[in-house]
């Protein structure tokens, strides 16, 4: 099993949109890498022929009807906002582009 | 930087450009894809959002069974297989217009794939191959504050509404399309009109590209030319990514500028930056947002809280039972049997009137008459008021009567523009509004006697010239006759009525 | 007897009987609440005033002949996690502190139709990480038995709160043991139904395809007539089953007069041993001596895989728990860290995540991104997933030969407050056996086994049944709790409350 670098934890950080300072990226690592450690047991038990559960219930084709259901108000939708502007969530400044 | 740009015709000399197009066609459902919100253009803001599309803690998503639908016959329409096995997939990045900082896709297991629609350029067709269509949800809308241009660069902050979050979009892929040449931008801009023409025939979007009701991505890169003698195994170049191409003449324009200004690049001895660009409607040109790695990282994994699409094979036969004509054979059949020529056919089709004229033909009138009604006088009300052709307020059936009123003689083409002007105005039937606003035509022989009378009287010195033989003078007259009768004569007449007093 | 000592189900009895009325019982448990909450710390949010409202109404119905279930005016208690309108939800976290929901769970939606007051929302490991709710963000919640230990994880506040005698009835939510551990350290009674039967449309999701939303009481017939209440198909969660949730109030009743006759118990295997503390492992042992007496016929069966089932669980997890929570991110609800100068939307959102989450979510999710990166998504995420259909496969082979599953719920009592805290695998091992039924989505129950003679603190025996045979684990817990009742001569009561 590989380890995890700090540089490693701190580009996952930044995937993950959080600001980890230098002191918490030095805590992380090694724990990261300890509980690594313990998970990497289970490589190589299961072989090619095992096919993956992604879900406990073999449940197939589960459609709604495409009829309108109530909406929240602009009043309930924005309840929780930090900030508002013309009935609008009111956000930073965006840097990239959309993707 | 500014680009220096080859040009056009030179671009071929020494290299080969290749395609690839994305579309994303926003689904006209009655709902959103995962929620019972309605799918509605022009709602105020974040008035159109529920606990799931507005991404909040506890929330779950329902796939709209009418959005699977749409796909799979949007899948058969282009001739792909329909999966018998797929997944959504979370797509994962953080974007303020993406309300789960996930976008609910399809990944590795698209609903509908392998397929190919054929288009055809100054003769020549091209096979378009489909590489996949698969099913996602749209984002919410972001307008940037502050900064000269409300473009998101210097903006100083932004406002996101929802109302957007959670259309059903299908995002339709085709395969690196090589082998164009020259053409390949009108390749590029053939194939979305024809994607646009099967989409608005399926009748599962609106299509508009004007509202993003349908946006497309143009990738391209350019390939050196093989050295000549050597048979052409050609590597495919860096591509660009050129986002929301939003008109046919864009898409073409977009082509062209970007296979300019990649050969500009590739001659200067620099790499092509794989990297999004943005398209300028004004200028025609293009330039560099985002970069984009191979290593871009979305995390894909398969989405928990929605279980796996299998649909049964009788129900993908039953929905290919109803699939619209392909629209290639129903334009050379209706070409046919309408006896239009190839430039009438092309503008008819460009403008979207194609079932409108076969509508109002099949309402009984002449394919002439129906393409000439829809192609001016409503085509001109479309553009002014700023909708569709289908929107204009006008039925096939109205204009159907309308060109009865005018074979029998009740009205002019003149007069007919203003039974027209009823209709827009919902004023009732074609035959009440004559009624009501007096239109007819004056069949009455004294009075037009007397009209032509008081006109020849009037203007002693242009009857003189008719009566020299100079009969094209007899337009002033008409024109006279006319004013005084306020449009409601029979011009013909009028005319006759001229020529027999002056012989 | 006071009527916060009794149970659910006698409180039913005592409203249709007249003797008593909602609000009497409502504003019981909200004084008991008042007396020892200071000391427990269950409730992160206590609603009076909503409380009462409710009971008020209940008492209306039940006099106008009208009451809409038979635990209408019953109290119940909430799991910060799921969501409430007009209620904080904050999930133990501070990115969500003072969000109010615009919308009720489903389960929630559920309680308040059939009429039982909601007390207030209790304490939890922040985002439900954890096995001792010392991982909230507002300060853990201790163990009614000794204040000194930690009641389990993540769902301490739940059962805490009923051990304390502060409600009758809780909410809980059970991702990899967090109703059946927390139910085992505390001398409750937690069970996690199959996946998929109990709604999860308004649970803050931990990991989607192993949460489970379930009932927290003090006796197994309780947590039978709660369950019935919130289970049954939902049209709002995809992954919501349609078969009818009945049957479990009769499965108890019929269990509780103790004839287990004809009945196969698999103990199994791999779910004790070395690391299991003796006093557990005594306690457990006779009550499967009970069991046999009661007439069941126990035998030993193997399930290799669930060696497993730990490292797959905190692959899983984090990969889901990554992207659930990515939606806290400071731009529609919730806290928002503005740093100095001029941050842009993307500063602002790690600003935010970097002060709103606890150390522990954030490992979670830096282990989540790194599972589902490309180069090693197989490696972990993927291979994770094939653990699980060999879990599944082992629990398809048990059952072919056995009715119920049953083993110890924790490897060890109540451990200390500050124990584990800096010791990511210790905490983790807490869960050990009951992450297997999470992966596979089996249903599961934890009821109190009596006390381990080394520390005097509660004992958890866990019992299991397939997909679907909720009843089994009805019948049989009711069968055990009421033999080991006869034979303590009253249920378990925590002493630190007692006083
Ligand atoms: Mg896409
Ligand atoms: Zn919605």
């Amino acid at each position: 099993m590989p380890e995890i670098t700090r540089d490693e934890v701190a580009h996952l950080a930044d995937l993950a949109r959080i600001d980890l300072d230098d002191a918490e990226l030095d805590h992380l690592a090694p724990q990261l890498n300890v509980i690594l450690d313990s998970v990497a047991s289970i490589q190589g038990v299961a072989g090619d022929d095992v096919i993956p559960t992604s879900h406990p219930l073999p449940l197939t084709n589960v459609f709604r009807d495409d009829v309108v259901r109530p909406c929240l108000t602009p009043e309930q939708a924005l309840s929780g906002a930090p900030a508002v502007e013309e009935q609008r969530f009111s956000v930073p400044r965006i840097l990239g582009d959309e993707q | 930087m500014t680009d220096t740009l080859v040009p056009f015709e030179d671009v071929l000399k020494d290299f080969d450009p290749a395609l690839g197009l994305e579309v994303h066609v926003e689904l006209n459902t009655a709902t959103k894809m995962f929620c019972g919100c309605p799918n509605e253009f022009g709602a105020e803001p974040n008035s159109q959002v529920c606990p799931t599309c507005l991404g909040l803690p506890g929330a779950m998503p329902v796939v709209n069974g009418k959005a699977v639908e749409s796909a799979i016959r949007i899948g058969l329409a282009l001739n792909c297989t329909i999966a018998e096995w797929c997944r959504f997939a979370r797509k994962n990045y953080f974007y303020p217009d993406m309300p789960k900082n996930f976008q609910t896709s399809q990944y590795d297991e698209p609903i509908a794939f392998d397929g190919y629609l054929d288009v055809e350029v100054e003769g020549e067709t091209f096979r378009i191959e489909i590489e996949r269509a698969h099913m996602e949800e749209d984002t919410g809308k972001t307008t940037h504050i502050g900064g000269a241009t409300g473009r998101i660069h210097g903006a100083d902050h932004s406002l996101v509404d929802y109302n957007r979050a959670g259309i059903p979009l299908i995002e339709i892929v085709t395969k690196p399309i090589t082998g164009t040449g020259a053409k390949a931008p009108l390749v590029a801009r053939a194939y979305v009109a024809a994607l646009r023409e099967l989409i608005l025939a399926l009748g599962v979007s609106d299509a508009r590209m004007e509202q993003g009701s349908m946006r497309c991505d143009v990738n391209l890169s350019l390939a050196p030319k093989p050295s000549s003698g050597e048979p052409g195994e050609t590597k495919l170049g860096t591509r660009t990514e050129t986002k929301n191409v939003n008109s046919l003449r864009s898409v073409e324009r977009a082509v062209r500028f970007e296979m300019s200004r990649h050969a500009g690049v590739l001659l200067s001895g620099a790499k092509i930056l794989q990297e999004t660009r943005h398209f300028h409607e004004d200028t025609g040109t293009t330039s560099a947002g985002r970069e984009k790695s191979d290593a871009e990282d979305y995390r894909y994994f398969p989405e928990p809280d929605l279980v796996p699409i299998a649909p049964a094979r009788e129900w993908v036969e039953e929905l290919r039972g109803t699939l619209p004509e392909p629209p290639s054979e129903r334009r050379a059949r209706l070409q046919g049997e309408w006896g239009f020529s190839d430039l009438e056919m092309r503008d008819a089709a460009a403008a979207g009137a194609l079932s409108l004229i076969e509508e109002t033909v099949a309402a009984g009138a002449a394919p002439q008459a129906a393409r000439k009604w829809w192609l001016s006088e409503l085509a001109r009300r479309a553009n002014d008021t700023g909708v569709e052709l289908t929107d204009v307020g006008v039925t096939p059936a109205q204009v159907a009567e309308v060109q009865k009123l005018v074979e029998a003689g009740t009205v002019n083409d003149k007069l007919a523009r203003q039974v027209f002007e009823g209709l827009y105005a919902g004023e009732g039937s074609p035959a009440e509004i004559v009624a009501a606003r007096g239109l007819a035509v004056v069949s009455d022989e004294g009075a037009l006697s007397a009209a032509v009378d008081n006109a020849i009287a009037a203007n002693p010195d242009v009857a003189d010239k008719i009566r020299d033989g100079k009969v094209a003078a007899a337009g002033a007259l008409i024109g006279a006759v006319m004013k005084e009768m306020r449009g409601q004569a029979d011009a013909g007449r009028v005319r006759e009525l001229i020529l027999e007093k002056l012989a | 007897m006071s009527w916060i000592e009794k149970t659910a189900a006698e409180l039913a009895d005592a409203l249709a009987a007249g003797e008593t009325t909602s609000v009497e019982l409502t504003q019981a448990h909200l004084d008991r609440i008042g007396a020892v909450d200071g000391d427990v710390h269950a409730f992160l949010h206590v609603d009076t005033e909503g409380a009462l409202a409710q009971a008020q109404a209940s008492d209306e119905r039940r006099t106008a002949g009208a009451a809409k279930h038979a635990l209408d005016g019953v109290p119940i208690a909430v799991k910060d996690v799921l969501t409430t309108t007009g209620l904080p939800t904050t999930c133990g976290s501070k990115i969500l502190e003072g969000w109010i929901p615009p919308y009720d769970a489903t389960v929630v939606a559920r309680l308040k139709a059939a009429g039982l007051p909601i007390l207030g929302k209790t304490n939890m490991d922040e985002f439900a990480m954890g096995s001792s709710t010392e991982h909230s963000a507002y300060g853990p919640t201790r163990n009614p038995w000794d204040l000194d230990r930690i009641p389990g994880g993540s769902g301490g506040g739940s059962a805490a709160a009923v051990a304390a005698f502060e409600a009758p009835l809780a909410l809980g939510t059970d991702t990899g043991g967090s109703i059946r551990q927390p139910g085992a350290v505390t001398g409750t009674v937690g069970v996690k139904p199959t996946y998929g039967s109990v709604s999860r449309y308004g649970l803050v999701a931990l990991a989607n395809s192993l949460d489970q939303v379930g009932p927290v009481t003090r006796t197994v017939l309780d947590s039978a007539l709660l369950h019935e209440l919130i289970g049954g198909h939902d049209p709002l969660d995809s992954t919501s089953t349609t078969t009818p949730v009945t049957g479990l109030v009769e499965a108890a009743r019929q269990g509780a007069t103790g004839d287990l006759s004809g009945l196969k118990v698999g103990v199994i295997k791999e779910l004790a041993g070395d690391g299991w503390q003796a006093g557990v492992m005594q306690r457990f042992q006779e009550s499967v001596d009970l069991l046999t007496k009661l007439g069941a016929d126990v035998v030993e069966v193997s399930a290799p895989n669930f060696v497993h089932a730990m490292a797959a669980y905190y692959l899983i997890l984090p990969a889901e728990a990554s992207s659930n929570l990515a939606k806290f991110d400071a731009m529609r609800y919730g806290l928002r860290v503005t740093p100095d100068g001029d941050p842009s939307a993307e500063d602002v959102m790690k600003a935010t995540r970097d002060a709103g989450f606890g150390d522990e979510v954030k490992r979670r999710i830096i282990l989540g991104t790194y599972a589902l990166s490309s180069g090693y998504y197989d490696a972990y995420y993927g291979q994770a997933q094939k653990i699980r259909t060999l879990i599944i496969e082992d629990f398809n082979r048990a059952y072919a030969d056995v009715d119920v599953l049953v083993s110890p719920t924790a490897p060890t009592t109540a451990f200390k407050l500050g124990e584990k805290l800096d010791d990511p695998i210790a905490m983790y091992l807490n869960d050990l056996a009951t992450i297997p039924a999470n992966l596979a989505g089996v249903p599961g129950i934890s009821v109190p086994a009596g006390l381990a003679p080394e520390d005097g603190l509660p004992v958890g025996f866990q019992i299991l049944a397939p997909i679907l045979e909720d009843a089994r684990v009805y019948r049989v817990g009711a069968a055990l709790e009421s033999a080991l009742v006869q034979q303590w001569g009253g249920p378990l009561v925590a002493p630190e409350v007692r006083k």
